[in-house]
């Protein structure tokens, strides 16, 4: 019998049972649509996420108190032990000297803590981060209106902030007109001196929703540290891309000296954008595999599903695989046309999938862009691949066992099958 | 002689747990290519068996045994497949039509597994004109009556022009009237093709309008009755 005929009277067969033959399908359909959808959402935060860290810009690097949470342990176990020193304003002014690090093209520290901003009984809790004017700068921030924060507000210790759009949204009802109003943090009032532009969401929560200080003034009246100097983080513009290796060695070396640690003991951690992205591949990647190998369990039970159900119609058919027989079909006609029959359901199975699993994805982009996310999953080829391939590798598995139950049968015990 | 069959001590045992049952013992005769058989015996006394075994869909425990000039006793299962197909057409009791295919498809079943790819259609249908159903081939089963059901099978045992048509009771599910015409029809292929017909049957009016009837006893063919003996019809 050639391939198309076997194809042919395959689909007869199938369609000779629709009910059982849909309901089969549809368990095929449901894996490879979940796999299918979990693999697109997986792949989508994914590229989100890739996607918002590489919007802060290649040559970024951030520098923070403490030792690398993977780096070698200090003496016993305190790794950096008793030695370890906080980054200070002194820290960042050596990192932006230019004959120190020439690879630095300017530093911005910042200290960071969480703060209820009120208005006109209208209030709303967000980032307040105490910052240089080089933070614009280095966090290419572009002000919708107003000015940002200049060395006259540091050195005036003034009361002055620069709103995220989204807060300024939120107190004002609007973001447009704001400069010049006065508002409350933590109770004490600021002037509004500027409003940003929309950047929209990014890796560490959105920028749209922050209120900028002058450091000065942050140090001394809202978020107080140990000592006055001290930072939370440093942020670092090297000059390039490329001369990111670089900035990391000559940051390095300049806080080594500084702090008097020990050759690897290192009080401080330096985060490229590089080391961002590597981390969130994992965990995004983890993360795939995990919802994909479940989605792929719910495949294995639409495979045995196709087991049960060609199992069933073997046994049913035992007389007209008799007959069959009778009239001249070897076992491999038999094998290929059972095979053929489990093939088939899971492929119909698969493309119905695919389609569904496109329109479950689909769905969940167009909901997470009515909620304001950032988010649209992907549905890879490698994902269709992989689960027609999976799908179709699961038809023949499970239909290899009845097929060649069949196919062994006995056609003198076959046809006299009741 | 041109024998169409040539059966030489063939025994066939059954094993029924602790016993041995033979279904057939030492069984030895032939067959004359054209020829029209009978084979009669009480129930239990082996026909089936032996049909199975003459039309190659079981093998004999032991013995010889030459189809159409071929030795059939060596065969593997794919062998036997194809001598079943090119040389055996099989009509049974029960039909056993497939309930999914029209009438047509049903007789070209046997041409599915031929290898033939040119002409099904055209032999499927001449067939089926042979058996006097030439204004029913698009019908399925359950929308003829018995008898013509058992035409259908009577056209897709002849479809591929086989050495002979074997008959396991073939007029058993349907009443005299029709039953009568199912064997006037097998007849009168064996006589206008010269397909060598073999017909199990309890009836002895059927029997009779066979050349030779071989009785069976016990597995044994019962050598002292040989009715019609040289009665050419
Ligand atoms: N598969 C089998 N396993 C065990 N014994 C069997 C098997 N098939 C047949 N037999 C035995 O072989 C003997 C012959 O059976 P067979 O079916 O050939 O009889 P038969 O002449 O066709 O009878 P009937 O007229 O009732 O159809 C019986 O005793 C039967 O029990
Ligand atoms: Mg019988």
């Amino acid at each position: 019998m050639s391939f198309t005929q076997a194809v042919f009277e395959a689909l007869e067969s199938l369609n000779g049972n629709k009910m059982r033959s849909g309901l089969t399908v549809l368990g095929i359909v449901i894996g490879v649509a979940a796999v299918i959808a979990m693999l697109a959402v997986g792949n989508g935060a994914q590229a989100s996420i890739t996607g918002s860290i590489s919007s802060i810009g290649t040559n970024l690097l951030f520098v923070f108190s403490g030792p690398p949470p993977n780096g070698p342990p200090g003496p016993g176990d305190q790794r950096s032990g008793n030695n370890e020193r906080p980054l200070t304003l002194a820290d960042a002014a050596a990192i932006a000297d230019p004959f120190a690090a020439p690879s630095v093209e300017s530093a911005a520290p910042a200290i960071q803590g969480n703060g209820t901003i009120t208005f006109a009984g209208e209030n709303s809790t967000t980032t307040i981060s105490g910052v240089t004017p080089a933070y614009s700068l280095v966090r290419n921030l572009e002000l919708a209106e107003g000015e940002f924060i200049n060395e006259e507000h540091m050195n005036g210790v003034m009361s002055v902030v620069v709103l995220g759009p989204e807060t300024a949204e939120a107190i004002f009802g609007h973001a447009d007109g704001v400069v010049g109003e006065t508002i409350r943090i933590e109770g004490q009032p600021f002037r509004v001196i500027g409003v940003l532009v929309a950047k929209g969401g990014g890796a560490f929560g959105s920028e749209d929703n922050a209120a900028y200080i002058p450091f000065s003034t942050a140090q001394a009246r809202l978020i107080k540290r140990a000592s006055r100097d001290e930072i939370d983080v440093l942020f670092v513009q090297a000059t390039s891309a490329e001369s990111v290796p670089l900035a990391v060695d000559e940051i390095s070396n300049i806080l080594r000296q500084r702090h008097r640690t020990p050759i690897g003991v290192d009080d401080f951690t330096i985060f490229t954008q590089q080391d961002f992205l590597s981390t969130f591949a994992t965990i995004t990647g983890v993360l795939t595999i995990f919802l994909g190998g479940i989605a792929g369990i719910s495949l294995l039970v639409g495979g045995i599903g196709i087991m049960n159900i060609m199992l069933v119609s073997v046994t049913e058919r035992t007389r007209e695989i008799g007959l069959r027989k009778a009239l001249g079909a070897r076992k491999r006609d038999i094998l290929l046309q059972f095979l053929t029959e489990s093939s088939l359901l899971s492929l119909i199975g698969g493309i119905i999938g695919i389609m569904f699993g496109w329109l479950i994805a689909f769905v969940v982009g167009q909901v997470a862009a009515a909620t304001g996310n950032n988010f649209t999953p992907i549905v890879g080829t490698d994902a269709i691949l992989l689960s027609t391939s999976f799908s179709a590798i699961i038809g023949l598995f499970f239909g290899i066992y009845p097929a060649s139950r069949a196919a062994n049968l006995e056609p003198v015990e076959a046809l006299r099958y009741e | 002689m041109d024998w169409v069959i040539e059966a030489r001590n063939i025994t066939k045992t059954y094993r029924m747990g602790e016993f041995d049952v033979e279904a057939l013992r030492n069984v030895s005769f032939t067959i004359e290519r054209g020829e029209a058989l009978s084979i009669m015996g009480p129930s239990g006394s082996g026909k089936s068996t032996m049909m199975n075994t003459l039309g190659c869909l079981d093998k004999p425990t032991s013995g010889e045994y030459i189809l159409d000039g071929e030795s059939v006793a060596d065969m593997d299962d794919d062998q036997l497949a194809s001598v079943r197909n090119r040389k055996v057409g099989f009509v049974f009791q029960s039909f056993n039509l497939l309930s999914r295919l029209t009438a047509l498809g049903n007789v070209e079943l046997p041409l599915r597994y031929s290898g033939l790819t040119d002409g099904r259609r055209e032999r499927a249908q001449a067939a089926l004109e042979a058996v006097g159903l030439k204004d029913r081939m698009t019908h399925r089963p359950y929308e003829l009556s018995g008898g013509q059901q058992q035409r259908v099978a009577v056209a897709r045992a002849i479809v591929n022009d086989p050495a002979m048509i074997m008959a396991d009771e073939p007029t058993g599910n349907l009443d005299s009237k029709v039953g009568k015409e199912i064997v006037d029809l097998l007849l009168s292929l064996n006589k206008e093709r010269g397909t060598t017909l073999i017909i199990v049957t309890h009836d002895p009016y059927i029997a009779e309008q066979t050349q030779r009837v071989i009785r069976l006893r016990d597995g044994e063919i019962d050598s002292s009755v040989e009715e019609n003996k040289g009665r050419k019809k």
